[in-house]
């Protein structure tokens, strides 16, 4: 049986679903353009006043939102509210200059909390689940959100944050977390330390469930790391300037549920911002439709998605959107050609005698771009003849060519020798930059 | 036939310096001696192939090290003329339609030539060249020289 946090809203009629985001995407435009100078001119400037805005699709109408206007209003420019309304903040550190800083009313909280509600109760965490949260708790979102999220559904939290992956391993089998909510990459680095102490994450814990994001991760890595630990991966996805986590798959991973009386989801071209048809792969732009502290109208997040509006299997109505597939910004052009990490992930995941780890060198040699991808030699693929190994190589790079359409060079580098992050991996080296 | 197979050790390694030393210290740390070593380069990567006197625990040291490593059944074969010796054995072993993968050859401590040979076949091949009086050497003469 398919549970739900809230039924009534989770699986309401498409028609109806719609009415309710059509009246709170007109009252969330009136209230920024009340509240916000920033948002006011932004509107004037366009010529926009909040009367125009009449239904659902003049959505469109509205100009966009960009981190660069969070940073550029540092520290609380663009906030709706006074700050002694708010009841926190987070603050994410920008890799560009200025961190951005997000602040809460105590009903943002509690809209943050249900939206995790929801979303952990589809994939099945609930009361009597151990919930171990390798987030980094603080000012990053990760950790606290989910936090909450959890012990909404009366689940138990084991707030571990990152780190000391030692002890985090004697926990969940001292503890029994059930649940593990961390990024991909330090799952997998988790299960290499388990194994490296004689523990079986398969065998000698209690772990079913994954709740894994922050950084993207393919179809096929999920599909390693349900077939090494026996545990059911979901991907999570939010970012830092809506409220960190906030959604996940359900038990299909078919799609990432958006619940649609929170938030407004548009898909639309990168380069010329025009909305693209269901289907179609583009840049995700979020319309927040219930926050008060800081309201995001048609917000350019940078991530690449696909959008469907097919109801899901599962019964909910609210809109899905495909797992990520990268970040706008991660996008490599090599030789003229657009090449995302997730892709070459894709290719090697599904290459058996390739682990897990691998790295991507890009560099210009001879006014050439060069792209070298280094793959750690595992036990399985190992062979003492020096021709296997070069067949190996070859047979990654032909398979790179084919997806890619790019020659690629393939190194076969020692166990161990790349990078293990403890957060988000690192997996691009570009050297170009001059 | 059994006692025939030699157990060589075999690992990957990227070519960058001190990876030698580092294994040559594990192994002395261990008490594992080398008998015979080759390296066989192929631009970024080699694969060191060693003949020690006790393979078992010369996996287990290298392995724990983080080493890609692999215990891999060859012939020895001791001979007095190493070219000669290995166009005789090569031409025995085609005769049979056994392929030798690669060979290399080292001088023992008291001054013998061994020659390790690692073919696609390796019963067939010890067959072929007892057949043709064609002495191996085994596990117990690797750690005796
Ligand atoms: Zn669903």
């Amino acid at each position: 049986m398919i549970e739900y946090w809230n039924p009534l809203i989770e699986r309401m009629p498409l028609e109806e679903l719609n009415k309710l985001q059509e009246g709170k995407l007109k009252s969330t435009v009136r209230y920024v353009y009340e509240r916000s100078d920033f948002y006011r001119k932004k509107f004037d400037e366009a010529g926009i006043k909040p009367e125009d805005i009449k239904t659902l699709a003049d959505v469109v109408k509205l100009p966009f939102t960009y981190k660069k206007d969070l940073r550029d209003t540092y520290p609380t420019g663009m906030f709706c509210v006074p700050n002694e309304q708010l009841a926190r903040f987070h603050v994410s550190s920008g890799t560009t200059g200025k961190p951005t800083v997000v602040g809460y009313t105590k009903n943002d909280i509690h809209e943050w909390t249900t939206s995790l509600a929801r979303a952990m109760t589809s994939i099945g965490v609930g009361r009597g689940d151990v919930i171990q949260v390798s987030y980094g708790y603080g000012l990053f979102t990760g950790g606290l959100g989910l936090h909450y999220g959890a012990e909404e559904v009366g689940s138990t939290v084991l707030p571990t944050s990152s780190g000391n992956t030692e002890k985090q391993i004697e926990l969940m089998q001292d503890l029994g977390t059930t649940t593990m909510a961390c990024t991909p990459s330090y799952f997998l680095f988790m299960t290499e330390m388990a194994k490296s102490m004689g523990i079986s994450l398969k065998d000698d814990t209690k772990l079913k469930i994954g709740i894994f994001g922050a950084e993207p991760w393919s179809q096929q890595m999920r599909a390693r790391i349900e077939e090494v630990t026996g545990i059911k991966a979901y991907d999570v996805f939010g970012t830092s300037e809506l409220s960190g986590p906030l959604f996940t798959e359900c038990t299909y991973q078919d799609g990432i549920h958006i619940w649609a009386d929170q938030f407004l989801i548009e898909v639309v071209d990168p380069r010329t911002g025009i909305p693209l048809p269901d289907g179609e792969r583009g840049e995700l732009v979020i319309t927040t439709l219930a926050k008060e502290a800081l309201p995001l109208i048609r917000f350019r997040i940078g991530d690449n998605t696909v959008l469907n509006r097919e109801p899901c299997r599962c019964g909910r109505t609210h809109p899905r959107i495909m797992r990520i597939l990268g970040r706008v910004d991660d996008m490599l052009i090599i030789r003229g050609i657009n090449v995302f990490p997730g892709q070459i992930e894709s290719v090697l995941m599904n290459i058996p005698e390739v682990g897990e780890h691998f790295q991507i060198i890009v560099d210009r040699i001879n006014e050439l771009d060069v792209m070298t991808v280094q793959i750690e030699m595992t036990d399985a693929a190992f062979s003492d003849k020096v021709n296997d190994i070069i067949k190996l190589e070859e047979k990654v790079a032909s398979a790179l060519h084919k997806v890619l359409n790019l020659a690629v060079k393939v190194e076969l580098v020692d166990h161990g020798s790349l990078p293990r992050s403890m957060g988000k991996s690192k997996k691009v080296i570009d050297k170009r930059k001059l | 036939m059994e006692n025939k197979i030699i157990k060589q050790i075999s690992l990957f390694s990227e070519n960058k310096p001190g990876r030698l030393a580092n294994i040559a210290d594990k192994f002395r740390d261990a008490g594992v001696n080398i008998r015979a070593f080759t390296i066989a380069e192929a631009g970024d990567f080699g694969i060191i192939r060693m003949v020690v006197d006790d393979p078992d625990l010369a996996h287990e040291v290298l392995h724990n090290s983080g080493f890609t490593v692999s215990e891999t059944n060859v012939l020895g074969v001791e001979m007095v003329d190493v070219p000669g010796g290995l166009a005789k054995i090569a031409d025995v072993l085609g005769k049979e339609n056994i392929n030798i993968d690669y060979a290399y050859a080292f001088v023992t401590k008291i001054e013998k030539a061994l020659l390790i040979l690692r073919v696609n076949d390796i019963g067939a091949a010890v067959n072929v060249l007892e057949r043709n009086n064609i002495k191996l050497v085994d596990m117990k003469d690797i750690e005796d020289i």
